[in-house]
């Protein structure tokens, strides 16, 4: 069993401790200040609640009434007055409970708008997150933090919320009512309810981390299953099942074992609260009996007491009954709120600086970047690009081009150095106008399960059918297009699954085209498209490339040799800067590559 | 939306007798731990009963007659002792339930998971590809979940019949008139916990409907985040998003509007009975026929009947999920494993290829033809390209070559041995098949070369140095053991590629499948290591080739054109053909350009 507790990596591992975990407290009021609209429901609950403590504790109230007024006891009943307070109750009843109906939907209309608004709020933020963080966090953990951890808080509103809101004031509004039959006996059953508090103190905390670590199972789980299933034809092709059978019985078993334990608290939480109701009810039995001369007490307030105490017994077992509940909606909402109070490092300025139409200059100062491991993955990078110009940037796997890349896009921010376009600090720019200047063509050809066309739309928010016609023109794609099913309706699957890779690089870049950017940045977009379609695109570039500017990462030297300005980069540095035939004559890095590269062609031509 | 998904969902209507039969097949492989929950819930019912006639009998021979003058401080702590020891045997009761539901309902999950885990990893790929991963990765964990909502308060519920018969019988022997009122207020009950899960059916089956579209959503969106990050459409993927869960609320509130009604009835049922009690009591009192005391206890009976109403309402509720659930899971759960073919070892050396007239579509797209009655022999040791241009189903033609395509199985064979009479170790160690997009596992990068984790190390390393990658890795802290995030993701394409390569190459296969396995790998180093490859194994290898240097290392080119063989031949034969030299000269043209 022991290996079960060996950390998987690259999955969420839990090494927080409880210690370090805020309290239910801290997350409620955490939460609350996310979703305030929460906070408003509540209060009016509250106040609503006293009304049905009201209706409640008119019960044992009509029953001592009875025994003592209504002659119960002592056996000469008066039917009138007993059915006098009948009628009061029941009357009592209807309007508190007229009351909690009322109180209720209004507590779940808030509660609904506050539970959407947190899932969106969630989702937003993994998407406001730095690259880094998304290359760090399996995609399923963070899948569950807008789905089963919002769901877990949602089953505590379903259930628990006005369990939770209500029944505490019911069982004060008990003691109060104890306190005015007997106040002495009132303080004693307080004195023996205090109990509950410690007990309960003791095993929320055991309960809260033990619901935690079942949480962190079930997004190790959710992990291991993602990439069971997005590597399926690995799986396959190397027949891996058993090994991955293996990781999935091993994540499955933690989580059994886990939900078992969170189990066990939950079961010993409920008994708490019904034991110390037994020991309260017959201390105020002993002492009521014995010591009735002395407090003063008439038979029928005894049994109204004792009553009262049963009465009590219900909200603590109805608290008890959706502890499970409320511990895993503070544990889901704990990780949800954990997510929201990640850093985002890339938030746009307020007020950001706009960027003119047209070709757009790039400047890098002294820029350095690491993924937050420590690991340089840039040093020192420096250069001046003017605007209009193509820049091809080449260099070796690992040589930290594509980085460079995408902080030319601002996917994330240099650890050190600044980087301006058009003489503006690209921190600087307003989300919207760099969105649009600058516009990056990644390797993998993500595609949305929509349409081609709606895909190629997503390049620009207002982008019209026109545009759409305009950039199929210019990378000459409409034989292309002519050919699919359904043209541009065609719908292209999941992750764009339908389409071979080149062909979502095709659509990628009628995407990039529609937006019409100043600078374009296509980073290796060229690597798996035939010979032919790479040239046809190449073409479509070159018209693209008019009246911007382009910065394109290929690992074929063509691009280099008809680029203004080759940017040659080495283990993070930039080594050599210049125009093709310079640097061929300098006899440095690029010279050799150009000579491997030349060698190719001459082998067959 | 669920554009390829076909592998279908249930259509059982989402009922509570649906949800009721459901629970029954569930439960059948795990009645040890339910009956044993089931007897503590016993436990507990009589524990109530039996405390609520102590308090009568507390009432009667304690409370009144000690004020009527009996000193009875004796009979004090003897129902007090009462008291306590009734709460105990009662909680025993409530623990028991409460462990043993919950382990039958964690049981459930896990052998849920375990099936899930048998199907996804034994069904072929064409199986996988009907349905969409969100779609399974939702049912491992939210699906698995809620189909198991209705097991915890199941017991709980049985409580309440328990609790029906034995307070029942109490009731007769108190008073038959009281009896009576109890007679009207369990069917009452039943009325309108039937009432409510008739309402509560189609609103819930709808929300749980929708939580599965947020869950898609997310899916999408977060795999997709680069992108989303690129095209600046956070905004618009957020509104897509809080649509659907504007949706996902407004089905939920109609839920809680209903329930709000239920809650109203399950609180003040009781309480309007004791209330009757009271009433009809004063005048069996005022007969003689009971005493105060019964009345106490009856009270006390129907105050405790409704907290097992809370557990009866969520119950019902959960049923209906849990058939939603099941029948999204059941077509996956159920769907049989096609038989594998006996182990019988791989077929040795260099293998032969014959392609005997492959023809394939998608089944997302079936008129779209992708492969078009391919005929193609490749001869032991043989080194072929593909060549053609994009979308003419270079890539296709390999997954059918390597067995992932599994619908063409019977129409290709390797080594003389039709693919489909392959058991998957055989072929797995038969064949070496490199993919396009490298995925690499969330674990170390030995245990990504060394899958089986049968190799030594000198013959990982030894594979690793054939595909580039040894240097690389040996410059990391920790060597071979470097752990790789999801997908490796923190790995660049190039080295990506390299590890995938060097995964094939570690196993030594008569048959190597490099489907433009290098694309991310500069120029010298792809030549370094297909040199290095062609001198290390004399294996057959089939090669999807973009560059001119590639194509000129192979024995014979095969030109794709649209899903069918346009030409076959060495590169230099084929220069004849028009369209493969316009193809594959485009390079030189544009350098030379």
């Amino acid at each position: 069993m022991a290996d079960l507790e060996t950390p998987v990596p690259g999955v969420e591992v839990d090494t927080a401790d409880a210690a370090t975990h805020d309290g239910a407290i801290q997350v409620l009021r955490r939460g609350l200040q996310t979703t305030p609209e929460l906070l408003q429901g509540l209060l009016a609950t509250a106040l609503i609640g006293v009304a049905v403590a009201i209706g409640q504790i008119s019960i044992p109230i009509v029953i001592q009434l009875a025994l003592d007024r209504g002659g119960l006891t002592s056996g000469e009943v008066d039917t009138g007055v007993v059915l006098r307070l009948v009628l009061m109750a029941f009357g009592v009843l209807v309007a508190t409970e007229a009351l909690a109906l009322i109180a209720k939907r209004r507590m779940i209309v808030r509660a609904e708008a506050s539970l959407r608004r947190l899932r969106v709020l969630a989702f937003d933020h993994v998407h406001r997150q730095t690259l880094s963080v998304h290359n760090e966090q399996a995609t399923g953990v963070m899948i569950s933090r807008v789905t089963s951890d919002v769901d877990s808080l949602s089953r505590f509103t379903d259930w628990g919320l006005f369990v939770w809101v209500v029944e505490p004031i019911v069982v004060l509004c008990i003691f109060v009512a104890m306190a005015v039959y007997s106040w002495q006996l009132a303080l004693l059953a307080l004195v023996s309810f205090l109990p509950v508090f410690v007990a309960m103190r003791w095993v929320r905390t055991r309960m809260a981390l033990a619901h935690d670590e079942r949480r962190t199972a079930i997004g190790n789980l959710l992990g291991a299953f993602n990439e069971s299933l997005t590597g399926a034809e690995v799986v396959r092709a190397y027949n891996a099942q058993h090994r991955t059978q293996k990781r999935l019985d091993t994540v499955s078993e933690v989580r059994y074992q886990k939900g078992l334990k969170a189990n066990l608290y939950m079961s010993g939480v409920y008994v708490i609260g019904d034991l110390v109701g037994a020991v309260m009810l017959a201390a105020v039995l002993l002492v009521g009996v014995t010591q009735r001369e002395a407090l003063d007490l008439s038979s029928g307030s005894l049994v109204a007491i004792m009553f009262l105490i049963t009465l009590l017994l219900t909200p603590i077992a109805e608290l008890g009954e959706t502890i499970n509940t409320a511990q895993e909606a503070v544990a889901g909402w704990r990780k949800v709120l954990d997510l929201l109070d990640q850093p985002i490092e890339d938030l746009d300025p307020e007020t950001g600086v706009a960027l003119s139409a047209g070709a757009l200059s790039i400047a890098a100062n002294h820029v350095a970047f690491d993924y937050g491991d420590g690991v340089p993955v840039l040093r020192d990078v420096s250069v001046e690009l003017p605007a209009g110009r193509r820049i091809a940037i080449v260099g070796e796997t690992g040589s930290g081009k594509s980085t460079f890349a995408r902080l030319l896009c601002r996917l994330a921010d240099p650890t050190s150095g600044s980087i301006m376009i058009d003489g503006v600090e690209l921190t600087d720019v307003a989300g919207d106008a760099r969105h649009r200047a600058i516009r990056m063509v990644p390797q993998d050809g993500f595609l949305f399960d929509a349409t081609i066309r709606e895909n190629i739309s997503f390049g620009r928010a207002d982008a019209t059918q026109a545009d759409i016609d305009q950039a199929i023109d210019l990378l000459s794609l409409e034989a292309w297009v002519a050919g699919l099913p359904d043209g541009l309706d065609t719908p292209v699957g999941e992750r764009g699954s339908s389409l071979s890779v080149g062909e979502r690089q095709l659509v990628s870049f009628a995407r990039a085209a529609v937006a019409d950017p100043g600078i374009l940045i296509l980073d290796e977009a060229t690597s798996s498209v035939d010979p032919q379609t790479d040239l046809q695109l190449t073409r479509a570039l070159d018209r693209l490339a008019e009246g911007r500017t382009i910065v394109s990462i290929a690992h074929r030297l063509s691009t280099a040799e008809s680029a203004d300005i080759v940017l040659v980069f080495s283990d993070g540095e930039l080594i050599e800067q210049g125009g093709h035939d310079e640097l061929v004559l300098a006899g440095g890095r690029y010279a050799e590559l150009f000579a491997a590269w030349t060698a190719d062609i001459d082998h067959t031509a | 939306m669920a554009t390829n998904d076909d592998l279908g969902v249930d259509d059982t209507k989402p009922t509570v007798r649906a949800g009721v039969r459901l629970v029954r097949t569930l439960l059948r492989p795990h009645i040890p731990p339910f009956a044993t929950s089931v007897i503590g819930s016993a436990v507990f019912a009589a524990g109530t009963v039996a405390s609520a006639t102590a308090l009568g009998w507390i009432t009667d021979r304690v409370v009144i007659d000690s004020f009527e003058g009996d000193i009875a401080g004796a009979s004090a702590v003897t129902a007090a002792a009462l008291i306590i020891a009734i709460a105990i045997v009662r909680s025993l009761g409530v623990v028991t339930r409460r462990y043993f539901a919950g382990m039958t309902a964690e049981r459930v999950e896990r052998s849920t998971r375990q099936a899930l885990a048998q199907q996804y990893l034994s069904q072929p790929m064409s199986w996988l590809r009907r349905a969409s991963t969100g779609r399974l990765v939702a049912h491992v964990d939210s699906d698995a979940k809620v189909l198991t909502h209705s097991l915890h308060p199941l017991p709980f519920s049985f409580g309440v019949l328990f609790l029906a018969i034995f307070s029942g019988v109490r009731l007769v022997i108190i008073d038959p008139w009281i009896a009576l009122i109890a007679l009207f207020l369990f069917p009452a009950m039943t009325v309108i916990n039937s009432l409510y899960s008739r309402f509560v059916e189609k609103p819930l089956a709808e929300s749980q409907a929708e939580v599965a579209t947020v869950a898609g959503i997310a899916h999408e969106s977060f795999e997709g985040a680069l992108i989303v990050k690129t095209l600046g459409r956070r905004q618009a993927e957020v509104e897509r998003f809080d649509a659907a869960a504007d949706n996902l609320r407004a089905r939920r509130q109609q839920v809680g509007f209903i329930r709000s009604w239920m809650d109203i009835f399950r609180h003040s049922l009781p309480q309007v009975g004791i209330l009757v009690v009271l009433l009809v009591g004063a005048n069996r009192i005022s007969s003689g026929s009971m005493s105060p005391g019964d009345i106490v206890e009856i009270a006390a009976l129907f105050g405790a009947l409704a907290i097992p109403m809370l557990v009866f309402g969520f119950l019902l509720e959960s049923l209906i999920p849990s058939v939603v659930a099941w029948n999204r899971l059941r077509p996956v759960i159920e769907a049989p494993i096609p038989e594998v073919p006996k182990q019988i070892g791989r077929p040795e050396g260099p293998l032969e290829v014959v392609v005997d007239g492959v023809s394939f579509a998608w089944a997302s797209a079936p008129d779209d033809i992708v492969l078009d009655d391919i005929a193609l022999t490749i001869a032991p040791g043989e080194m072929v390209a593909i060549v053609g241009s994009t979308g003419s189903g270079k890539s296709t033609l390999c997954a059918a070559i390597a067995g992932v395509l599994d619908d063409v199985d019977d129409h290709v064979i390797v080594g003389g041995r039709a693919l489909q009479d392959f058991h998957p170790a055989d072929r797995a160690e038969a064949i070496a098949y490199v993919f396009q997009e490298a995925f690499l596992f969330a674990e170390s990068i030995r245990s990504n070369i060394d899958l089986d984790g049968d190799s030594s190390h000198e013959s990982v390393v030894m594979a690793a140095k054939v595909a580039a990658a040894d240097e690389w890795i040996s410059s990391l802290a920790q060597s071979y053991d470097t752990p790789i995030g999801e997908r490796g993701v923190t790995v660049s394409g190039g080295q990506r590629q390299r590890i995938a390569l060097a995964r094939a190459l570690v196993r030594d296969a008569g048959l190597v499948i490099l489907d433009d396995a290098t694309s991310a790998v500069d120029t010298v180093v792809e030549q370094q290591i297909l040199s290095h490859l062609r001198s290390s194994t004399n294996a057959t290898m089939v090669i999807v080739a973009n560059r001119l240097a590639t194509i000129a290392l192979a024995d014979r080119v095969v030109h794709l054109v649209d899903g069918r063989i346009g030409a076959t031949g060495s590169h230099d034969e084929l220069l004849e053909n028009d369209d493969y030299r316009e193809l594959v000269m485009a390079y030189a043209e544009a350098g030379d350009g």
